[in-house]
């Protein structure tokens, strides 16, 4: 089949891969129902060659389906989905040329980590000697050149997902899929295998699909982030675009920290909001009597220090050289500022403070129930 | 049988972590069962071994120590039976295997629940349904004049429920549910993912079944054979209603040489008969054991 493409050697030395930059992936209203469940509700998406894209949303938006669907383990109702411009929707699974890494424990329990890796060559028939100098070579990749006797279960959950990613490459696919391969992880080697995996899609430049809930994972590792929600794409932005500028009420929400503040339209693109008249990012939400909530990101939040002020700081956390403080406003409505930690200092909990926000338009949603 | 009582060392079991630091301690807490056990298999067995070996004058009621009872139980139509229980045991046992995986493999994944619960439990039902109910039911409907060998006139294409053929079908009714319950468990600890990360890797259904699901559940495959052999290999009621003496069986012979239906004073040719039966069992322990430490070596 495709074993002229496995004479490449992998990566490395002078071998470097370069293979055209990896694949594009396109999903093209993609509907996928289970019963009264729509998992996936008209999805569209273009994963550009050789970016590492970050697909991002709550539990249960679709994630996991569009990754399989990829992979060729579930079908769609109705939509295309194209790997190079070519329609993949009817090739099996078998014959799909994508690496899945699995949540966990998807690793062949009766083989060592070697013959885990080299399971795929050995299904294409390649020789046992060539097969095991390859397979050799991927555990070299992922960090454990010495762990290939071991057998799954004599492995941490962090070295196992790396032999299950150095699986996933052993064929050269030309698109690697991750579906929450850190989420069974404890923190510490959750950030390590983070960093490595970034690593390793750059060094192969191989086109990447990352899922996960997880909004720092997804904006720490990614190219491009795309936010689902209920089965569709919400935004699909460069992490810094998703958190400067969120094209949804939810993005913004969902992607970082973000507090609502009662405010009121008073007419297309204004907004009043604590005594102070602001315009609207975007197109303000048509509401019955202009009631709206405001939308800020605590780094936006100025506090300072007013016996006459009518918010009272409720708590501080310490984050470093900043330090949170959430203060309520009159109507109980509960604000997060982030100030530099020397002048957090002088606001303890139970101070009256002002609350102000910079002359910068905002994002406005309507009014949360 | 002892093989029955061996089959729960599967991978279960093997995969229990051993605690080292009671051990003392552990050993005298299991060691009124280890004493019961020794007196209630031990016993027996000491019984068996001394009268296989012994010869009565039925004159002077003197014993004496001979081997003539080995050779008798090693001879003819001794000799026949327990080739012929071996050879039935094996056949049947391997036939339900087969077929009780397939069978399992559908319930497993069969999107019904009813259907799953109702072959569970029917099987749990039908693995004890040996005995004389159900060499009755057998010949009820596919004995001579049964149901089924009229209506389908079975006869006239060779059918005879009281040959070897006929009686392992007659096993199979219990020998197949047996399997269904030994295996399910094991076919329901086969993940989705292993399926699927095989199918990324490129392989086949039917290389994913050779390469992944088949070795992974040879343990339980090979205790569950060996269960299914046992059992069949023990199995004396059925075939004692059903076929009387047609197809020879050893422990027809045995039942037979005890009551002395055929000759007087052979009880201790039928102690060296039981003795042969063990002595079966071991061998089968001595090939089942390395295969099964083999197929579960990934498990240490
Ligand atoms: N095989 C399935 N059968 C029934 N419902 C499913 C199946 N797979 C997914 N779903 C449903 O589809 C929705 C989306 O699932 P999924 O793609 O796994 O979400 P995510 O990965 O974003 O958490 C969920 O409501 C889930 O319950
Ligand atoms: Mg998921």
């Amino acid at each position: 089949m495709t074993d002229t493409t496995l004479a490449v050697p992998l990566a490395g030395g002078d071998g470097h891969r370069t293979r055209a930059a990896g694949a594009t992936v396109e999903f093209r209203a993609l509907r996928r129902a289970f019963g009264a469940t729509v998992a996936l509700d008209g999805l569209d998406l273009t994963v550009r060659p050789g970016e590492l894209l970050a697909l991002l949303g709550p539990s249960g938006c679709g994630k996991t389906t569009a990754l399989r669907m990829l992979a060729g383990f579930e079908h769609p109702d109705s939509g295309l989905v194209l790997v190079d411009g070519e329609d993949v929707t009817g090739v099996p699974a078998h014959r799909r040329d994508t690496g899945m890494v699995f949540q966990s424990y998807s690793l062949f329990p009766h083989l060592n980590a070697l013959d885990n890796v080299a399971f795929g060559l050995r299904m294409r028939k390649v020789g046992a000697a060539e097969r095991r100098a390859r397979a050799a070579e991927l555990l070299e990749l992922v960090g454990l050149p010495d762990h290939g006797s071991r057998y799954p279960h004599q492995l941490s959950g962090g070295q196992q997902q790396r032999i299950a990613l150095a699986r996933a490459l052993a064929l050269r696919p030309r698109v690697l899929l991750l579906d929450e391969p850190l989420s069974a992880l404890d923190a510490k080697v959750r950030l390590t295998l983070r960093e490595e995996i970034r690593r390793l899609q750059q060094e192969l430049g191989i086109t990447t699909l990352f899922v996960t809930h997880d909004q720092e994972e997804a904006l720490s590792m990614a190219d491009r982030v795309a936010v689902m929600r209920g089965g569709r794409l919400e935004q699909c932005a460069t992490p810094a675009e998703l958190y400067a500028r969120p094209a949804t009420a939810f993005v913004a929400e969902f992607v970082g920290t973000m507090s609502r503040i009662p405010g009121r339209v008073v007419d297309g693109g204004t907004v009043e909001v604590l005594g102070r008249r602001l315009p609207v990012d975007g197109e303000a939400p048509a509401v019955a009597g202009g009631e709206v909530d405001v939308l800020v990101r605590p780094e936006a939040v100025r506090l300072s220090h007013d016996p006459a002020g009518r918010a009272r700081v409720v708590a501080t956390a310490f984050l470093g050289a900043v330090t949170r403080v959430t203060v309520t406003l009159p109507g109980g409505t509960p604000v997060k500022a982030d100030l530099p930690t020397e002048s957090a200092a002088a606001l303890p909990p139970g101070s009256a403070v002002a609350v102000d926000l910079p002359d910068r338009p905002v994002l406005v949603a309507p009014r949360a129930a | 049988m002892t093989s029955s009582t061996t089959t729960l060392t599967g991978p279960a079991a093997a995969a229990a972590v051993p605690v080292r630091r009671h051990r003392s301690a552990g050993w005298i807490a299991v060691a009124p069962l280890l004493a019961f056990v020794a007196l209630s298999f031990g016993a027996p067995a000491l019984a068996m071994l001394g009268g296989a070996f012994t010869a009565r004058d039925p004159a002077t009621g003197a014993t004496s120590y001979t081997t003539a009872n080995f050779a008798a139980s090693l001879h003819g139509a001794y000799l026949t039976a327990l080739l012929g229980s071996v050879k039935l045991s094996a056949v049947s046992a391997g036939i339900a295997a087969v077929l009780g995986l397939l069978l399992a493999q559908a319930v497993v994944t069969s999107r019904f629940r009813a259907l799953r619960e109702a072959v569970l439990t029917a099987s749990g039902v039908l693995a004890n349904f040996g005995g004389v109910p159900l060499a009755f039911a057998f010949v009820a409907t596919l004995g001579n004049s049964g149901v089924l060998t009229r209506q389908l006139g079975l006869a006239r294409h060779g059918w005879d429920l009281y040959s070897f053929w006929g009686l392992t079908l007659t096993y199979l009714y219990f020998l197949i549910p047996l399997m269904v319950l030994t295996v399910t468990p094991a076919l329901d600890g086969l993940r989705s993912q292993w399926r699927e990360a095989a199918q990324n890797n490129g392989a086949t259904g039917a290389q994913y079944w050779r390469h992944v699901a088949l070795p992974v559940l040879a343990p339980s495959l090979l205790g569950g054979l060996v269960l299914l052999f046992g059992s069949a290999f023990a199995a004396y009621a059925t075939a004692a209603a059903m076929v009387g003496s047609s197809v020879p069986l050893v422990t027809l012979q045995i039942a037979d040489a005890i009551s002395g239906n055929v000759l007087l004073g052979q009880e201790n040719v039928a102690l060296a008969l039981s003795l042969d039966m063990v002595a079966v069992a071991c061998l089968v322990m001595a090939v089942y054991l390395p295969l099964q430490r083999r197929s579960a070596r990934w498990l240490d």
